[in-house]
Order: C-alpha cells, then structure tokens, then sequence
C-alpha cells in the first residue's frame, strides 16, 4: 500500500518536473529574440557573422549604443514629446467623456457612445488620404503638432471607454450622496470622481502612451524627417544595408526601452488597457 | 418638486451635450466624413495629374478603379496582396488561439513563478511591431539565426529564404475565384439551411433557399455563359516568404490570447472541475468537453481583434522585409507605395475602402451585438 503510494508520488513528481521543463523550454523560447538583440547590440562590428549569431561577444562594446543612439537621438526626443503630450490631452478627454456616458447618460447617449467606439475599429488606410491633405492644407503637415492632433482625435474612442468601463464600477450612491450635499455637475466631478480616478488615469496613460510610442504607419506618412518618431528612425536605420547589425539592434533595444520599463513595473495596468476592448467585465 | 428634478435633469444634459460635442464633432469629421471622402476619391480619377496639388482637379469615373484592381492588366500584385492576406489572417487566427490557449492550459494551475511565466509569454505584446521586426529580421537571415537551429542537432543547416523565398503552395486560377468563393459560401450554408428545416423557421428557409439556389445556378450555368473575370490565366496562392512573418506575428501575438483565456478559464466556477472530476473526466476531457465550449464568447472576441490587428500587419511586415518585397506584400502596403510613393491617390482610396470592407464586415456585426448587450445591462 505505502509503496504504492510512494510510486504514485514519484510518478507525480516526474510528471510536474517535465510540466516545468515544458514551461522553461517556452520561455526561453519567447525570449530569444531579447537573446538576439542584446548579444548583437553588444559586439564588435568586426565580431558580427551570420554563421556565429548565437554565440556570446568575446569583447563588449558599447559603440552599437552610442552610434544608435546619435543616429537615433532627435527621433526619440520627438517620440518623448509626442507620447506625454497626446497621452495626456486625450487623457483628460477620456476622463470627462466617460463621466458623461457613464454617469449623465440621457436619451441616445448609448447609441452614440457606438458610435464613437466605431472610430477604434477601423483600418487607418481608410481616413489616410483626407488626414494628409487636411494636415496640408492647415499647415500642420510635417511637423509634431499634426501627429500629436491626430493621435489625440483617433484616440477618443478607446479613451472614452477605458473611462467609461472605469466609472461604471464607482457605485452611483456615492454620486446621490454627493447631489444631496449641494454638489451640482461640475462639482460631482471635479470633487468625487477626478479624485477617484487616478487608476482610470493610470490604465488610459499606460495604453495611449505605449500605442503612440509604437505607432509607425502615421510617423511614416505624415512628418517630414525632423519629425520622425522613434519607429520611423528605427525602420530607416534597420532598412539601410550598409549598416552592420550592432547599430539597429542597438536601436531597437532603445526604441524598446521606455516601453519595456513600463510593462515590467506596471503590467497589470497595461493588461487592464489590453483587455478593456476585448473582454466586457 | 418634480418639476424643479426635471429641469436639473434637462439642465445636466444640456451640459452633457456640450461636453461631448466637441468629440462628437472631431470623431464626425475625421471618421466618418474622412471614410465618406476617401470612398469619393476611389470613384475618381485623382492621381493622373496635378496629384499633389492643393486643390486638384478630379473627375468622377464610377468603378473603374475597383474593376482595374479586381480584373485590370496592371494590378497583378494587388490580386496577390489580397491572397496574401487572407493566408495572413487565417494563419495568424489560428496560430495565435492554439498557442494562446494551450499556453492560458499550462498555466491555469497551481503554477510557481505563474507571474514571471506570464510576464515572458506577453511582453512581446507591448513591443512595437517595427522593434520586433528589425530583431526577426536579423534571426530570419538566410544564412544565419534560425536556420542554424539544426545544427544543435547534429543536423545540417537549413537553407530556407525566410523572407524571399518565391515558392507558391496551394496555387489557384484567378479566373475561379468567383466559383471558389461561391463553393465556400455554400458549404458555409449547409448548417444554417438544415437548422433552418428542422425547427421550421419559415422566413430563414426561404432567405437560405434563394441563396443557395443562386449560388448553385451560378456554379452550374451562368459560370460558362458570362465571360472570366480575367481574359487569362493567372496563378495565385500561398507565398512561402510569409511563413517567417507569421512565426513572428503569432510569438508577439499568442500572449495576448493566451491572457484573454486565461482570464476566461479563472472565471470558470471551481465546482465545473470538480464536477467533471467526479465524474471522472481527465484533465484533457476538461478542458475539451467542459472549458472550450464555455470560453466561446472569449473565443469570438479574439477573433474580431486578432482579424483586426492581421490587417494591420503593415507595421510588421515593412520592418521584416521592406515596402518593395513581392512575396511578403499586403494590400495595406500597397495602398501606401501607391499613395504615397506613385502619388496614385484615387487607386490607393480604393485599396484602402476594400480593406475597410473586409474589416467592416467583422466590426459590424460586433459592434452591433456589444451594443445591444450594453443596452440590456
């Protein structure tokens, strides 16, 4: 019987450790790429052959960075610019939005709440011609300010409902409580949710923030080179073949990075955002 | 007292009003009227002259450039890039469900460092499409990365070309793309049409009866009686140079799935397994006979996202192997070489109003249902 029981456990035991081998294996597999990029970024350019990939640099050498990050310095700094400016004016939009489809709604608000939602589901190509010749023809083609306006406007929908969703959770007695303490519209908002939604804040900030910092299609079409972001620096740099590979893969860690901080010390926020759009809660 | 309560309540919405107009306004303007204008445009000719100037001058021509796009001499390369793209999508769905879910399986138990294994499986995630491209480009090189992976086998190494391989599988005619999608669409009837006989639904009967009937009319004659859409012969199919694209769009995709689903399985009510356990149900009959079936909204929400993000694999596949590749193309990437490389506005605004209805086609429906779901909670 104890026997038994002992060989019952040992299979057990074989069991889980081939179940964690298995979970190993995979994550070394999703993290080959990252292997690839740093072993690369690190070496010498001389050191650099498709037939030795894999295998670690004999001799670190930063010059992949500092050449990247000359190449690629104005394209970040726009990036920079362009990510906390229009994460923080649609930020706000969302916030105040999202009071009024969640909180205030009235006869038809829900159907143009679809409506709006519309706006987050469409393929770009379809609104690209008219935004560049609107941004021609307003001056603003080219430069920063354009992409910050667009990633303001397109960025309403998802907003408006990662605030919504947020809101619809604070219970509506709190709300009462406030009304019967002489509190009108603006009062309610400024007073009992502003104060409230800092996670909203941090959710909406963390999505709009990584999304425009990823954003390439938009960078690519719409400025002129002064104003490329990180992702058109980035695809340049790669793109040219004279370069040898410790530079874009230097690049890529560095367009990589802020994003990566972000996800590592703040994943469950990012993965709220991720999961506003899909999973209804 | 009532009347004093009405006139706030009109007062707030008032301000309601005013408070979402300035988004209802922009979201009108540069959604819909931008959707409006870019249909016009494809109806168009703009692009032959005067293609950047400010105020251009254009005529209107009716469906001549979506005729040319479908069945025109010169646009070999778009009818390829819709192949692609449907290969692309279809890849993309079911690698990333597959891997997503059986990843959300492994760790939907008592898993030690769960958070650790979840934070590898979805960084990728947060990536750009252009970081991750420039790496799977370097790891996809012909003579390096990947194809050295035998090696540490003892093996030979591979010589595939990742991402410039011309070899086509799966090769068809274009000329019966008509009668392929007419066949699809039947076989896709067949369910409902039975559904429809056996619990009587009058209406249903007849709407799948007609269609079907004309489905079946055109396979049989009208197919031998109207002229080919094509006057040639043109080969079409699955262009192994996407392979390599699409190993890197599931690695960065399969971890949004995979929290999807698990998310999904945690939800599942603890008394569901001991249920099955009871009744002696293995862990693999669990999850098959009791766990899929009750993620199936999951499931379908994955679906529309993941056909939305496969039309957007522009970013992914410009960094992987260049606007200019043939085999990898995209008909996202050839509406931007024609808009803005060959200054051919009105055939790029056709492009992109064929990409918006394959989009639209899964958008709608579901915007619709999420919207009725709203309204009942």
């Amino acid at each position: 019987m104890r026997e038994n029981i002992l060989r019952i456990n040992v299979k057990i035991g074989i069991r889980r450790k081939l179940f964690y081998g298995l979970l190993v294996v995979l994550a070394f597999v999703y993290l080959v790429p990252v292997y690839m990029a740093i072993i690369t970024s690190l070496k010498d350019p001389a050191e650099i052959n498709l037939l030795t990939s894999w295998s670690f640099p004999k001799h670190i050498n930063f010059k992949g960075f500092s050449d990247a990050y000359a190449l690629l310095k104005t394209n970040f700094f726009n990036s920079v610019i362009l990510a906390f400016s229009a994460t923080i004016i649609s930020a706000f939009v969302g916030s105040i939005n999202g009071y009024v489809f969640s909180k205030n709604k009235f006869k038809g608000s829900e159907i143009i709440f679809t409506l709006l939602l519309f706006g987050m589901f469409i393929p770009y190509q379809i609104i690209l011609i008219p935004l560049f010749q609107l941004l021609k023809s307003i001056g603003l083609y080219g430069s920063l300010f354009g992409l910050i306006l667009a990633h303001v406007i397109y960025g309403i929908p998802i907003v408006t409902l990662i605030f919504r969703n947020f809101y619809d959770q604070i219970s509506d007695s709190i709300m009462e409580s406030g009304r019967l303490d002489g509190a009108g519209y603006f009062g309610l908002y400024f007073r009992l949710i502003l104060p409230l939604s800092i996670p909203g804040f941090v959710v909406v900030g963390i999505w709009q923030f990584t999304q425009i910092w990823n954003e390439f299609l938009w960078g690519i079409t719409l400025t002129r080179k002064s104003a490329n972001p990180i992702t058109v620096g980035l695809a340049q740099l790669a793109g040219g073949q004279a370069v040898s590979w410790n530079i874009p893969m230097a690049g890529a860690l560095m367009a990589a990075l802020p994003v990566l901080i972000i996800y590592i010390f703040l994943g469950k926020y990012f993965i709220k955002g991720l999961l506003t759009g899909s999973v209804k809660e | 007292m009532a009347g004093t309560i009405s006139r706030i309540h009109r007062r707030d919405t008032i301000k309601s009003l005013l408070i979402i107009t300035p988004s209802v306004i922009l979201i009108g303007v540069f959604v819909y009227g931008f959707i409006a204008n870019t249909i016009y445009t494809s109806l168009t000719d703009w692009g032959a002259r005067a293609s950047l100037a400010l105020h251009p001058v254009k005529h209107f021509i009716g469906f001549v450039n979506y005729k040319n796009l479908f069945a025109g001499f010169i646009h070999n390369r778009f009818r390829q890039d819709l192949v692609n793209m449907v290969f692309y999508s279809l890849c993309l769905l079911v690698g990333t469900i597959t891997v997503g879910f059986l990843l959300a399986v492994l760790l939907d138990r008592s898993v030690r460092y769960e958070s650790f294994f979840r934070t590898v499986f979805l960084y990728p995630m947060a990536l750009s499409f252009i970081v991750t491209g420039t790496i799977w480009r370097w790891l996809l090189a012909p003579s390096g990365g990947v194809n050295l992976i035998p090696k540490l086998f003892g093996l030979p190494k591979s010589n595939f070309l990742w991402l410039s391989s011309r070899k086509t599988v799966l090769t068809f005619n274009w000329q019966d793309v008509p009668t392929i999608l007419a066949v699809f669409i039947l076989i896709l009837l067949i369910y409902p049409l039975v559904k429809s006989f056996i619990t009587q639904n009058k209406k249903r009967m007849v709407i799948y009866s007609v269609v079907s009937f004309i489905l079946l009319s055109y396979i049989f004659i009208f197919k031998n009686i109207l002229p080919p859409i094509l006057p040639y012969r043109e080969t079409h199919g699955f262009k192994l140079a996407t392979v390599g694209i699409l190993i890197a769009a599931v690695w960065q995709y399969s971890g949004y799935t995979m929290a999807l689903y698990l998310a999904g399985l945690r939800g599942l009510p603890v008394s569901m397994r001991e249920a099955a356990k009871i009744d002696g149900a293995t862990e693999f009959q669990y999850y098959l006979r009791i766990a899929i079936p009750n993620v199936k909204p999951i499931t379908l929400s994955a679906v529309i996202i993941l056909s939305h993000i496969s039309l957007k694999l522009f970013d992914l596949i410009y960094a992987m192997a260049g606007a200019d590749n043939i085999n990898t193309g995209h008909p996202s990437i050839n509406m931007y070489l024609t808009t803005f490389r060959a200054n051919q506005f009105a055939t790029g605004a056709a492009m992109a109003v064929i990409l918006f209805i394959v989009a639209a086609l899964f958008i709608i429906p579901y915007m619709v249902h999420s919207h009725r779901e709203r309204k009942i909670r």
